[in-house]
């Protein structure tokens, strides 16, 4: 008769089994490494690729491939040392290094529990408000730069306030370039860790809190360091962009040596009045950014899981 | 609803709880005594999750009430909602859900480090459980580095470590393949059950093995509600059982009632047995559509005119092509609607024919294959042909049915 007893003897069985064969056997020849085991993908055939699709793919990385390699043809290499080591690029750099690591550190600070709360608030303001932090992505920088002059502007609402109560003035220093560099650069932070966050999903959130975890608890030892790769591919982003930050800046903060004067903006002053130079300060760009991609990307893209 | 033999004397969880959802209803009020293990069964959809969600404070329930050992947890009306860091509810869920930034080891201490113990008690408490749990030797691993087996023995120790007041099993054995799931079935049976929740396994009570035996233990240990579709499980691990369908109880009592007695169709199939629900008569029951099932009346009090259920193991239907004769009292004619094999036998599913009673879908017949051959020896056996379902009126026991 099959019925409960069969079960019964089912559980007997397999609990006698279960005692001589003790813990689960471990997995041959898997060891700890820090990174996965290399898959050998040499014999797996590429489904899901139609051959038609090989030409457009080829042109466009040809149009982000060739203008560079242009640039580095046209320039002119023996003087590339002493135009890229000037007073004038030096003190650039320097400027648009810091205030770049500035904007970087201000986006982490903001962007990161506005990531945060877009992606764990239930609040209808909040799903509201979500489109607006996207404006910087799809807004011409130089209207960005515009739109902070005239609220941090002298005749702007809260730019009156600032001269009013602390005597500040905002526009056209160092301080609005990190402004401006920020408000280009936040949304890519925070698109990257709300896209992290969401991933990662609340499920170790709510495994930390029957653990006993209060909800900062579980935001400092769980959710931070599951979405650790995500904020480090948000924060590189975050800095590429604000080194290359232009149009806000240009509108914003002007384009005063030493003080507002950012590599990209000497670039575009020095096109004209000396084309070596700029290009030469052009390739100084495109090796921080291969650098940023090179030595940054793999390592935030492979992450810790 | 009858009343449960298996109820506790002195609740020690009280739960009452109304949640509506768009496509379902829960309500249901159920209470649990210290140290019982209550198996909560039923079909996907049922509101085992929602059940779980509500007592972990996941989910707020629209009206409700829940009671943890003296504590109120969550009360709608006074506006009570303990989040779930301080309720004292542990959770072991399908997928071990160990922190993957974590060793092993710090993955069990978390709970006593968020209780305040400092870091070596903590890490002290936690490699004592991983020995308990049989993987002390892993406790420097990462997760990634364990099969889902040793994951979730680690899930286990990490879900004991905070020492719950009450103990969540969300289907903690589903997702293991079939080698590692009985030697944890074993375990949970061991810590879980035995005496203390974190003491000497309990041998003698794992020796038993009988179904639904119940525990005779000086200290109350842990309290656990096990979520499970296994009747293996529900058998191997609870006091009692619940049977939840679309949001309500509709069947509940000690482990070994409900699964011999089954009052409901989803025990029934889970226990393996068929079940035709209808009315009792002298000598047996009387379906919804007149038929007459012969049976033997179960010593549980069943008065004619009262809902009754007929129960019968798949392996006492007989089958044939052509109607029998002979002794057999309950003879019904259906069409086959699909075949499994289930080890040694190959089970047959009914369901009705144009026009034949309604109840005969799902009725399970388990025969050998040889006997398969045989019928199939004139026209292949396949889903659509007629087959008639025999059953001795002795091998059919009726109860009253929970209505």
């Amino acid at each position: 008769m099959t019925g409960p007893l069969a079960p019964g003897r089912a559980a007997a069985r397999d609990s006698r089994r279960a005692d001589r064969s003790g813990p689960d056997r471990t997995r041959p020849g898997r060891r700890w490494s820090g990174r996965r085991p290399e898959s050998d993908d040499r014999h797996t055939v590429a489904v899901g690729l139609p051959v038609a699709l090989w030409v457009p793919a080829v042109l466009g990385f040809l149009l982000i491939a060739l203008p560079v390699l242009g640039m580095i043809l046209r320039a002119d290499l023996r003087r590339l040392p002493e135009l890229v080591t000037s007073d004038a690029a030096l003190t650039a750099l320097r400027l648009s290094v810091e205030t770049a690591a500035v904007s970087t550190l201000l986006c982490l600070l903001f962007g990161g529990p506005l990531a945060a709360v877009l992606a764990r608030s239930r609040s209808t303001v909040v799903r509201l408000a979500r489109p607006v932090v996207l404006l910087p992505l799809v807004l011409p920088p130089v209207v960005g730069g515009l739109a902070l002059l005239y609220t941090l502007g002298r005749t702007g609402p809260a730019g009156r306030l600032l001269e009013l109560w602390f005597g500040v003035t905002v526009p056209f220093t160092t301080a609005a370039v990190v402004l401006a560099q920020t408000f280009v650069s936040m949304p890519f932070l925070v698109v990257s860790l709300e896209g992290a966050l969401r991933t990662a999903g609340e499920r170790y959130e709510a495994v930390a809190a029957t653990l006993g975890a209060p909800p900062f608890t579980a935001f400092r030892r769980v959710t931070v360091p599951l979405v650790l790769p995500g904020l480090g591919s948000g924060l590189v982003l975050a800095f590429a962009r604000a080194l290359g930050e232009f149009g806000a800046t240009v509108s914003f903060a002007g384009s005063l040596q030493g003080t507002t004067q950012t590599l990209p903006l000497l670039v575009y002053q020095e096109r004209e009045v000396d084309t070596d130079g700029a290009i030469a300060l052009s390739l100084v760009l495109v090796v921080v950014a291969v650098v940023v991609i090179a030595v940054a990307r793999p390592r935030v893209a492979e992450g810790l899981r | 609803m009858s009343v449960p033999s298996g109820a506790p004397a002195e609740p020690f969880l009280e739960l009452t709880a109304q949640v509506r959802r768009r496509e379902f209803a829960l309500d249901l009020s159920l209470t649990v005594a210290r140290g019982e293990i209550v198996a909560v069964l039923g079909p996907n959809g049922a509101g085992k999750s929602t059940l779980l969600g509500v007592l972990a404070g996941l989910l707020r329930p629209d009206t409700g009430r829940v009671v943890l050992g003296g504590r109120t947890l969550t009360d709608t009306a006074a506006g009570v909602h303990v989040p779930t860091h301080r309720r004292g509810v542990g959770l072991l869920a399908q997928q071990a859900l160990l922190f993957p930034h974590l060793s092993a080891l710090a993955n069990v201490a978390f709970g006593p480090r968020c209780h305040g113990v400092p870091r070596a008690a903590a890490a002290q408490r936690a490699r004592e459980l991983l020995v308990e749990v049989d993987v002390g030797e892993l406790a420097r691993r990462r997760p990634s580095q364990l099969s889902g087996g040793q994951a979730q023995r680690v899930a286990l120790a990490r879900a004991l470590a905070g020492e719950p007041e009450l103990l969540l099993l969300d289907e903690p054995l589903a997702a293991l393949d079939i080698d590692s799931a009985p030697a944890l079935r074993a375990l949970l049976r061991r810590v879980v059950r035995g005496p203390g929740s974190a003491g000497v396994a309990g041998s003698g009570v794992a020796g038993s093995g009988v179904a639904g035996s119940r525990r005779d233990r000086a200290a109350p240990s842990t309290t656990a509600l096990l979520v499970t579709h296994d009747v293996l499980d529900a058998l191997v691990l609870a006091d009692r059982v619940v049977v939840l369908t679309g949001g309500r109880i509709v069947e509940q009592g000690s482990t070994r009632d409900v699964l011999t007695r089954p009052r409901s169709p989803f025990a029934a199939r889970i226990a393996g047995l068929n079940l035709v629900p209808g009315v009792g008569v002298p000598g047996g029951l009387r379906t919804e559509d007149g038929t007459m099932v012969s049976g033997q009346r179960s010593a549980d009090g069943l008065a004619p005119g009262m809902a009754a259920v007929a129960v019968f193991p798949p392996a006492a239907v007989a089958v044939y092509r052509d109607r029998p004769d002979g002794s057999p009292r309950n003879v019904v004619q259906v069409r086959l609607a699909g075949m499994e094999p289930r080890g040694e036998v190959v089970r047959l599913r009914a369901e009705p024919v144009d026009g034949g009673p309604a109840w005969v879908t799902g009725l399970a017949a388990d025969v050998t294959p040889a006997a398969v051959a045989d019928l199939g020896a004139a026209e292949p056996l396949a889903p659509g042909v007629r087959l008639w379902y025999s059953v001795k009126a002795t091998e059919v026991k009726v109860h009253p049915a929970a209505r």
